[in-house]
């Protein structure tokens, strides 16, 4: 494994994700703000929490970015599109099963069946998260895909 | 509809919601003041609404909560007695630290206080002015969500509501004495929602938000007559206060008509230059400091981007307001049309702005504030603004839109931001004026106001050059130090204002033109009326029995409009209105000071500039 070239890289496509979900945000295609969601699992208070999870959503990134190499080092090649392929993988895996897992994972996230409680207020993403509006889903996806083809496009295979 | 002063306000800094005698939200646009509404019935029966109240015909008392923006509403029938708690919560920063809290929430609480009652609740939301697509649909325990694109809100109740035909959630329950129904609507528009939990959590909310309001009063310095009307025009200035900005929006309302049935509907949920100097003055009165700064950085970050000009309103971040347009199918308020959103205002020429902000300014470096080179270089600049351009033609404080003309009030403020800068370059802290300029023209604003302003024949100053009518804000003259209020020419004046503009009962019209057919007498121009026999041009019992009186029109919580209707003692125009709360405010403070026999707050502030040997004041 190129261990200079995963991190740099892994970086690098981790943060193009992030600014794409922060400018879909932005923008108001989406409620859905991960660096919030994973920071709230920590602290209630809402500033140190975009702090915090930003912090857990770069190493995070930086952390999945390794199957993605995986990948690349078992099928001998990185391309954009074998890239943007794992992206779409993982998109769909986070959006169909994460999502629906999410509550019982988060400590302060309410749910459907049970509702709000003095510890859990957060709103649930729900199927494909569009609880956090319909748009979610493209901008989720559209956000992987970047992600895997920076990683497909630039990690240096040895 | 329900009259205007049927309406009481809540509200956190970022909105305020209206809430109507029996029970029905009429007004609110989220996330902030300017936004597009959710609830607007009181602009149209369709505009959208929520409603909690009795089934049953009440008899209502209401009352905020003491010292607080906490709203309790008494609904007493035949069979028992409902008590509605309605607030946007608030609380501390060390509350927001530790608790997961929404951005944005209205908790309605009713509770069964006597007897039993039946209680029903309406949701009927229509957001974007009634035009964005919205259909309330279940979410399970959840409760019940309207998606608007990414936005969304969330109503979550203890009562059970239906989702009826209409698209509306509805629900009904028979209370006793001691039962009560939690209500918690919540807005979302940034990241995914915080869903507050009801019961115990709902009454931990009102707790937290009555010590942070009473915290709040507590720090209000004042004590003279009226100190409920004056700590509740703080309490209601401090709702139009946007606190992410610290700018002051006029009112939270657009289109409460001036004139029942008539056309004088505009959109104040924006901030005014005019209305620094007056609000930076009460802010400091009554020691809220943190206030007048955080308006002051406003103020200067807002004027920033077209300096040296002066636009005459902005939005809470210092943007242009949206261009105006009216609101099609509105009907308005009573049918008065058209609604505008918007206000085209923004476009006219205000000359007066420039001493406003420059008063302001002042009034942060009276109270303590220091000056930066940036700062003083702007200073300097508006300064050199006026010089070149105080002889031409404006719209003038009250926006007429009939066009420009040579406003006397205008030319005052002209003179005045020349007169401040000097006292301050006079202290040391403008070095870059050029001094010999700002007096010579200062001393030529005079001389014209003197000669052309003043009508010897009317004995009276008036309101536009060579004229022959009258304007309130000629009360103004000593107020800005122009003249002595208990000189010849001011009372004369004074005489004159009375005469032509008095509506009864200490009332003033703003002025009488064309403009102005069928509009009620002036909330602040009234209060400028008490302001000027307390600062000498009258006697301490003639200004305190003229501000006790007009104190008196407020509504029952203590809110004014824009505007009193003479005749009935309704309120008329937008509501509440800052610039109302903020004259009432302004004359308390000068009543109280003369009542004490202390100097005006003016001179007791001011090192007086004798270094200028100019000095052109009275």
């Amino acid at each position: 494994m190129n261990r200079g070239s995963w991190l740099l890289w892994g970086f690098v496509a981790t943060l193009v994700l992030t600014t794409i979900m922060a400018g879909s945000q932005g923008l108001r295609l989406t409620r859905m703000n991960l660096p919030y969601m994973l920071g709230t699992m920590f602290t209630p208070g809402r500033d140190r929490a975009k702090l915090i999870g930003l912090g857990v959503h770069l190493v995070n990134g930086w952390l999945f970015s390794l199957l993605y190499v995986a990948a690349f080092h078992a099928w001998g090649f990185a391309t954009w599109w074998a890239g943007a392929g794992v992206g779409f993988v993982h998109a769909s895996v986070v959006l169909i099963v994460g999502m629906r897992l999410l509550p019982g994972l988060h400590p302060r996230m309410a749910s459907e069946q049970h509702g709000p409680t003095v510890m859990r207020q957060l709103e649930p993403p729900g199927f494909l998260a569009l609880n956090y509006g319909y748009r979610t889903p493209v901008s989720v996806l559209l956000a992987h895909l970047a992600y895997g083809a920076i990683l497909g496009s630039f990690y240096a295979m040895p | 509809m329900i009259p205007i002063q049927d309406y009481a306000a809540i509200g956190d800094g970022r909105a305020v919601a209206l809430v109507g005698r029996q029970g029905s939200i009429d007004w609110l646009c989220w996330p902030r003041f300017d936004s597009p509404s959710i609830f607007a019935a009181i602009l149209d029966e369709d505009g959208g609404s929520w409603s909690l109240g009795p089934a049953a015909t009440a008899r209502v008392t209401r009352q905020y909560i003491a010292d607080t923006n906490v709203l309790e509403t008494r609904f007493h029938t035949d069979t028992g007695t409902l008590a509605i708690t309605d607030l946007m919560p608030v609380a501390s920063e060390e509350d927001k630290g530790r608790l997961l809290l929404p951005d944005h929430e209205i908790l309605r609480v009713a509770e069964c206080v006597r007897g039993e009652v039946t209680v029903e609740m309406r949701f009927a939301p229509r957001p974007g002015y009634g035009r964005r697509p919205g259909r309330v649909r279940r979410a399970g325990r959840l409760g019940v969500r309207v998606e608007m694109g990414a936005d969304l809100l969330v109503l979550r109740s203890d009562l059970p509501l239906d989702i009826t035909a209409d698209g509306e959630a509805a629900g009904r329950r028979r209370l006793r004495a001691g039962d009560a129904v939690h209500a918690s609507l919540t807005f979302a528009d940034d990241w995914p929602a915080v869903l507050p939990p009801l019961g115990e959590w709902s009454r931990a909310a009102i707790a937290r938000s009555v010590t942070w309001w009473l915290d709040w009063a507590s720090r209000l310095k004042y004590d003279g007559p009226r100190r409920d009307a004056v700590i509740r025009s703080a309490l209601a200035l401090k709702l139009l206060v946007y606190a992410p900005s610290g700018a002051v929006v006029a009112a939270p309302t657009t289109s409460l008509p001036e004139r029942i049935g008539g056309d004088l509907n505009w959109d104040y949920r924006f901030c005014w230059l005019r209305d620094a100097a007056f609000t930076v003055r009460a802010l400091f009165a009554l020691g809220c400091s943190e206030e007048a700064q955080a308006f002051m950085d406003w103020l200067l970050h807002a004027t920033r981007l077209t300096q040296p000009e002066l636009r005459i309103l902005y939005d809470v971040h210092g943007n242009p307001p949206m261009e105006e347009r009216v609101l099609e199918g509105f009907g308005g308020y009573q049918g008065s049309a058209p609604v505008r959103i918007g206000n085209a205002a923004a476009g006219q020429r205000q000359l007066d702005v420039y001493g406003e902000v420059i008063e302001a300014v002042v009034l942060f470096v009276r109270a303590g504030g220091t000056l930066d080179r940036d700062t003083e270089r702007t200073l300097c600049a508006f300064g050199e603004y006026v010089c070149h351009h105080w002889q031409e033609a404006d719209e003038g404080i009250w926006e007429p839109r009939s066009g420009a003309a040579h406003n006397t009030h205008s030319r005052v403020l002209c003179w005045t931001a020349l007169d401040r800068l000097l006292e301050l370059h006079a202290q040391g802290l403008l070095r870059c004026a050029p001094a010999a300029l700002f007096q010579d023209q200062r001393e030529r604003i005079r001389r014209e106001i003197e000669a052309r302003a003043w009508n010897p024949a009317l004995n009276s100053y008036v309101a536009q050059l060579d004229g022959d009518r009258m304007d309130a804000t000629l009360l103004l003259l000593p107020w800005y130090g122009f003249e002595d209020a208990a000189g010849d020419r001011m009372r004369g004046t004074y005489a004159r204002v009375r005469e032509e503009l008095g509506a009864g009962d200490g009332l003033l019209y703003r002025y009488r033109t064309v403009d102005s057919p069928g509009e009620g007498a002036f909330g602040i121009c009234s209060f400028w009326g008490a302001e000027y026999l307390a600062l000498g041009g009258g006697t301490p019992g003639q200004a305190r029995e003229l501000f006790e009186r007009l104190c008196s029109y407020a509504n029952d919580v203590g809110l004014f409009a824009e505007e009193v209707d003479p005749s009935t003692g309704a309120a008329l125009g937008n509501f509440p209105q800052a610039f109302t709360h903020v004259g009432l405010i302004n004359a308390a403070v000068s009543l109280t000071r003369r009542l004490e026999g202390a100097p005006p707050l003016e001179q007791h502030l001011t090192p007086q500039s004798g270094t200028d040997p100019h000095g052109a004041r009275p």
